[in-house]
């Protein structure tokens, strides 16, 4: 059995894998969709978001691993990604959930875009000069990631009777989430404010709203009535769903550890 | 990903490498060597657009000579997830060995960003003539501020224009292409479907 090879990891570190990891199970979940999309076009769409977020990830990854903390060894994005277990994963519950129809694909890609953009764009200015440059790439890919994925939930919400019943169906299933991307009063977010490492995700809030809401609104979707539930993915607490994911994108490296393509 | 499991330069090694470009003569060794390392450089082909080189792009920002011998190129990647990333840099290695301006440092780059906007105008006339659109100026707002947007269809669309017959009536078919810097489009004027380059 391996080690989770970091079990506890310095809260720099911990704030940016919630990013990384953010992005690479969402890549894991779009690449389902490879041979599988409704038409061609989409098909290659949702394939090239998987590997703007791939990318993403890894270099957040790669940065995560170099942040450790006192006394722990540097680990790369491979330990990171292939070796650690669920609850060392710290990846937003609204990216594990199953794939789903296109409809909870589309506005699940919708909402993390939008929370995505809003971040990179803040983390341009972090005190960490690595991030800032993966920021400043990756800020252009999220505002085009989020364009195609408003434009899609805007037209299916505008379609026929059926793309409408989906769109809504999405919206009920997925609302409920957006509540973990703003937690206030999270330690690791305070971290990462206090040394300029980042944002506190609860200032992304706003911002957030205002650009769902317009998405909304151009779609004539009404969001459902709130609910008490709160997901917990970025503590590490998952759904059901993120074990069997990463059973299959772990399998090569559990079965033959250090083994290369 | 990088070091274990699966390796990018991996999904292009099966392809034959692309042609070298007619970039013009190489100064004869001996010469200024940045000269040299420049001009080797400018005939390398991008792995995925190969009608284009790697100066082209704008992906390399530097070529240095090093005091003992050698040089060391500065490439600044073009998309967070491009699988040819780790191709461009090898085949920037290899042109410049086989070119005896070894060793070379490699030296990858991710501030400023890289943009469209810095294809040169050569790099734009040789997208054009292998019908792919070359990109407008890139978008202000990247930064993340502007409100959002929806991809814009018929009148509000920017216009592109279609790299074989020059209309300016076009539309586009799909957002994503076959590459990640690409999307689909499609000419209402002369009918033949064309790439364009995304302005980022």
């Amino acid at each position: 059995m391996h080690a989770s090879p970091i079990p506890d990891p310095a809260p720099d570190a911990q704030y940016l894998l919630r990013t990384g990891d953010t992005c690479l199970i969402l890549a894991q979940r779009l690449a389902e969709w490879c041979g599988h999309a409704p038409v061609l076009e989409e098909d290659i769409a949702l394939a090239n978001m998987a590997l703007d977020l791939l990318g993403q990830a890894r270099a957040l990854l790669t940065r995560a691993g170099q942040l450790g903390g006192p006394g722990r060894p540097v680990r790369d994005e491979d330990q990171l990604a292939f070796l650690r277990d669920e609850r060392d994963f710290r990846n937003l519950t609204i990216a594990e959930l199953p794939r789903g129809d296109f409809a909870v694909t589309v506005l699940r890609n919708a909402m993390v875009a939008t929370l995505l953009r809003q971040l990179w764009h803040r983390l341009q200015d972090s005190r960490d000069a690595e991030v800032a440059a993966i920021a400043a790439k990756a800020v252009k890919e999220a505002r085009y990631h989020q364009r195609h994925a408003a434009d899609w939930a805007v037209r299916l919400a505008d379609g026929t009777d059926e793309s409408r019943r989906r769109m809504q169906a999405a919206l009920r299933r997925l609302w409920p989430y957006r509540h973990e991307m703003f937690e206030a009063g999270d330690p690791v977010d305070e971290a990462a404010a206090a040394s300029g490492l980042g944002p506190r995700w609860s200032e992304l809030r706003e911002p957030w709203h205002a650009d769902m809401d317009a998405l909304l609104a151009e779609a004539g979707l009404e969001p459902p009535a709130d609910t008490p539930f709160r997901s917990t993915g970025r503590h590490g607490r998952h759904s059901e769903h993120l074990g069997p994911l990463l059973a299959e994108m772990q399998s090569l490296q559990r079965a033959y550890p250090g083994g290369v393509w | 990903m990088s070091a274990a499991a699966f390796r990018f330069p991996d999904a292009l090694a099966g392809l034959p490498p692309a042609a070298p470009l007619d970039a013009g003569p190489v100064p004869p060794p001996g010469a200024d060597p940045r000269a040299r390392a420049w001009a080797v450089l400018r005939a390398v082909p991008d792995p995925e657009v190969p009608a284009v080189s790697v100066v082209d792009l704008g992906i390399v920002r530097g070529a240095e000579p090093l005091p003992g011998g050698g040089v060391r190129v500065t490439l600044t990647p073009t998309y967070s997830g491009c699988p040819a990333t780790e191709a461009i840099e090898r085949s920037v290695r290899e042109a410049l060995d086989a070119a005896g301006l070894g060793p070379v440092e490699v030296a990858l780059r991710r501030a400023p960003a890289w943009t469209t906007d810095w294809i040169t105008p050569e790099g734009r006339d040789r997208l054009r003539a292998a019908g792919i659109a070359p990109p407008g100026p890139a978008e202000a707002g990247g930064d993340g501020l502007a409100p959002l947007r929806f991809f814009a269809r018929g009148a509000d669309a920017p216009s592109v224009q279609c790299p074989r017959c020059a209309s300016p009536r076009t539309e586009q078919l799909a957002a994503f292409g076959a590459t990640a810097c690409k999307s689909l489009w499609r000419c209402l004027a002369c009918r033949e479907p064309f790439e364009h380059f995304k302005p980022l």
